[in-house]
C-alpha cells in the first residue's frame, strides 16, 4: 500500500511538472523539449527565495509561478512564436538548443552542486494509518495536483478563454476571423504552461533534487507523460502520470536491478497499443 | 517496379534520374580531401578516423531523416547495437574485422526492421518518443547487464585481427584511418546510388506528401520500413567501426546526448544531401577538437546557441549556403 501511495505521489509530481508541457505541446502542438528548463528555473527561483531571501516556502510558490510565467512570455514573444508554423523537427532542434543553453547557464550561475531545500516543519514528517505510511509532503502534492488538474480542466472546457484557446489551436485562421486575438491567446497559454512547469520544478526539488542536469535527466519522463496521456488531454496526462509514477516506484522497489528499464518498457508498450495516447483525440490533419 | 516496355531506352523516364546521379568534379575534389588530410595531418589520424566513423553514422541518419522524413531521437540505438555486436564478437576470439562489420550490420538491421513497425504506427511525436524509448531501454540494458557488456566500465579486451590478414591496427591509427575511410566510401557510393534510384525518389515523395504517394501506387509503409532498416544497418556498421578501431565500447555509445549531437551535425551540414552529413560532421568535430580546451560547459552553451541560430536563420545548413553561393556566382558570369 505504501508503495502504491508513494507511486501516486511521485506520479502527481510528474503530473505537476508535465501538465505545463501538456498545455504547450498538447494544446499548442509545439514540441518543447526545453520544458524541463522552465521547471529547473522554477526550482532555482524557489531555492533562492527560501534559502537566501528568507521567504517562507508556501509564499515563494506564487512568486515562482509569476516569475517563470514572465520568462515564458518574453521567450514566447522573442523566439517561440517564430516557430509555430515550423516542422516538428525544427521545433525539436530549436528546443534542444535552448535546453543546452539553459544547462550551461545554470552551471555558470549556480554551480554544479545539488541545491538544498528545507521544507517548513508542517510539511515534514508522516502519520501512520494501518498498513499505510502517509508522508505529509506527499499528501500535499497529491491534493495540489488534483486541484490543479481540476482547475485546468475547468479552464479549458468551461471558460471563454478555454473556448478561444481550443478555437485558435484547431483553426487559427477562422479564429482570427471571429475576432479572437490568436497571438495573445497563444502567449498567455505559453506563459501558463511555463509557469506550471516552474511550479512543478519548485515542488520537485524535495523529491527529485536540483542541479544543472535536471532538464535533461527528466525530460524523457515529461515527454512520456504527454505522449502516453494523449496530447491535449489533461485527464490523460493525469492518468498517465499516475500510472507511470506507480510503475516507476514499484519497478524500482521490486526490480531494482532493472532500474529505469521498467518505465521505458511501459511507455513503449502503451504507445504500441494506443499511438494516440490513452485519452488522445484522433490526429487532426 | 517494371518499366513500360515501349519506352525507348535512353530517353526513358529514368533519364533525369541518371543525369542527377552522374558524379561531378566537385565530388571527386571532396573525396580527395581525406586523402590529402592523411598526409597533411599525420598526427591527428585518430581524430580523422573519428570523423569518418561519425560521418557514416550521420549519413545513416540523413537517409532516414533527410530523405524519408522519419524524425528519430534514438538513432543511437543502432550505433550502440553495432558497436556491442562487433565488440563482443572480437572479445570472444572472432577478431576478423569484416566478419565483425557484417555481424554488426545484420544485428542492427534486424533491430531496425523490428522497430520500424513500432515507428510507423504513430505521427511525429509518437515516433520521437518510441525511438527515444527504444534507445533508452537499450541503454539501461547495456548498463545493467554487466556480465555481458561490462556495464559502466565499458567493454574492453577487444582484439581485432589485421585487416585482410595483412594490415595490423597500429598505434598511430594509420590502418584504422584507411579502414574507416574505405568502408565510409563504399557505403557512401551505395547510399548515393540508392537515393538516386526510383526507390530514393519515392522516399522523397513520401516526405513531401505522404497522402499522395499511395495514389501513385507506392507502398508507403514498406518503403519507410525498408529505409529505416537500411539506416539502422549503416549506423550499426559505424558503431562496429568505432568498437574495432578504439577496441573499446563505452555505455554512452547508447546515450541520448549522442543522438542530439548527431542531429545537430546533420542540420549543420544540411539534411537530405548526403554530403551535408559529411560536411556537418567534419566541421562539428574539428570545431569541438579546437575548442576542447575551453570548459565543457561553455562548449555546450555555444552548441545550443548554434542550434537555435541554425533553426531560425539557416535552415538548410552549410550545403544550402554553398548552393546559394554557387547560384550567385553563376548569375554573375
Amino acid at each position: 500500500m505504501t508503495i502504491f501511495f508513494d507511486g501516486i505521489a511521485s506520479g502527481m509530481l510528474l503530473f505537476l511538472i508535465s501538465v505545463g508541457l501538456s498545455v504547450t505541446l498538447g494544446l499548442m502542438n509545439f514540441v518543447n523539449l526545453a520544458h524541463g528548463a522552465f521547471a529547473m528555473l522554477g526550482g532555482y527561483i524557489c531555492v533562492t527565495l527560501t534559502q537566501h531571501a528568507g521567504i517562507p516556502f508556501l509564499a515563494s510558490l506564487p512568486l515562482v509561478l509569476v516569475g517563470v510565467g514572465l520568462v515564458g512570455v518574453v521567450l514566447e514573444r522573442l523566439l517561440y512564436r517564430r516557430l509555430y508554423g515550423a516542422t516538428h523537427l525544427d521545433q525539436v532542434l530549436f528546443s534542444i538548443g535552448l535546453l543546452l543553453m539553459s544547462i550551461a547557464g545554470a552551471h555558470f550561475v549556480f554551480g554544479d552542486e545539488q541545491q538544498p531545500l528545507e521544507l517548513p516543519n508542517y510539511l515534514q514528517g508522516q502519520f501512520n494509518l494501518p498498513g499505510l505510511d502517509v508522508g505529509i509532503y506527499r499528501l500535499f502534492l497529491i491534493i495540489l495536483g488534483a486541484a490543479i488538474a481540476l482547475g485546468l480542466e475547468l479552464l479549458v472546457r468551461r471558460t471563454r478563454f478555454g473556448a478561444q484557446l481550443r478555437a485558435s489551436v484547431d483553426n487559427p485562421r477562422a479564429a482570427r476571423g471571429l475576432g479572437i486575438d490568436v497571438n495573445r491567446v497563444f502567449t498567455l497559454t505559453f506563459a501558463l504552461g511555463s509557469a506550471l512547469a516552474g511550479l512543478g520544478g519548485a515542488l520537485g526539488v524535495e523529491m527529485l533534487g536540483l542541479d544543472p542536469g535536471f532538464p535533461l535527466k527528466y525530460i524523457v519522463y515529461f515527454l512520456i507523460v504527454v505522449a502516453v496521456g494523449g496530447s491535449g488531454s489533461i485527464k490523460g496526462s493525469l492518468l498517465a502520470s499516475v500510472v507511470l509514477g506507480v510503475a516507476d516506484v514499484a519497478g524500482k522497489y521490486y526490480l531494482p536491478e532493472f532500474g529505469a528499464f521498467v518505465i521505458y518498457a511501459v511507455m513503449v508498450s502503451m504507445l504500441i497499443f494506443r499511438p494516440q495516447g490513452l485519452l488522445g483525440r484522433a490526429a487532426a490533419l | 517496379m517494371r518499366q513500360p516496355c515501349e519506352m525507348p531506352k535512353d530517353v526513358g523516364e529514368r533519364e533525369p534520374l541518371r543525369r542527377a546521379a552522374r558524379w561531378r568534379a566537385a565530388e571527386w575534389g571532396f573525396w580527395s580531401l581525406p586523402v590529402i588530410a592523411y598526409f597533411v595531418f599525420p598526427d591527428n589520424l585518430v581524430l580523422l578516423s573519428q570523423i569518418a566513423i561519425t560521418g557514416l553514422f550521420c549519413l545513416s541518419l540523413d537517409l532516414i531523416l533527410g530523405y524519408a522524413g522519419i524524425v528519430s531521437l534514438g538513432h543511437v540505438a543502432f550505433f550502440g547495437v553495432g558497436a556491442y555486436a562487433a565488440g563482443l564478437l572480437a572479445s570472444h576470439g572472432h577478431g576478423e574485422p569484416f566478419t565483425g562489420l557484417a555481424v554488426a550490420a545484420v544485428s542492427a538491421a534486424a533491430l531496425g526492421y523490428i522497430t520500424s513497425f513500432l515507428v510507423l504506427r504513430g505521427a511525429d511525436l509518437t515516433r520521437l518518443m518510441v525511438t527515444l524509448g527504444v534507445a533508452m531501454m537499450l541503454y539501461e540494458l547495456a548498463n545493467k547487464l554487466t556480465d555481458i557488456t561490462g556495464g559502466v566500465d565499458g567493454l574492453s579486451g577487444i582484439d581485432v585481427h589485421p585487416v585482410l590478414g595483412y594490415f595490423a591496427f597500429d598505434l598511430y591509427g594509420k590502418t584504422a584511418y584507411w579502414y574507416c575511410l574505405a568502408v565510409l566510401f563504399v557505403l557512401f557510393v551505395l547510399a548515393r546510388r540508392l537515393v538516386h534510384s526510383p526507390f530514393g525518389l519515392s522516399l522523397r515523395g513520401i516526405r513531401l506528401n505522404v497522402g499522395r504517394m499511395p495514389a501513385l501506387g507506392t507502398p508507403v509503409n514498406r518503403r519507410l520500413s525498408a529505409i529505416y532498416t537500411i539506416g539502422a544497418l549503416y549506423a550499426g556498421v559505424a558503431g562496429a567501426l568505432l568498437a574495432q578501431t578504439t577496441q573499446f565500447v563505452a555505455v554512452d555509445s547508447l546515450g541520448f546526448s549522442r543522438s542530439a549531437e548527431l542531429l545537430l551535425m546533420l542540420v549543420l551540414g544540411g539534411s537530405g544531401t548526403l554530403y551535408g552529413a559529411l560536411v556537418g560532421t567534419s566541421v562539428f568535430m574539428v570545431a569541438r577538437y579546437l575548442l576542447s580546451n575551453l570548459n565543457a560547459q561553455y562548449w555546450q552553451f555555444w552548441l545550443g546557441l548554434l542550434l537555435v541560430l541554425i533553426v531560425l536563420f539557416a535552415r538548410d545548413g552549410i550545403m544550402g549556403g554553398l548552393r546559394r553561393l554557387m547560384r550567385l556566382l553563376r548569375r554573375n558570369e
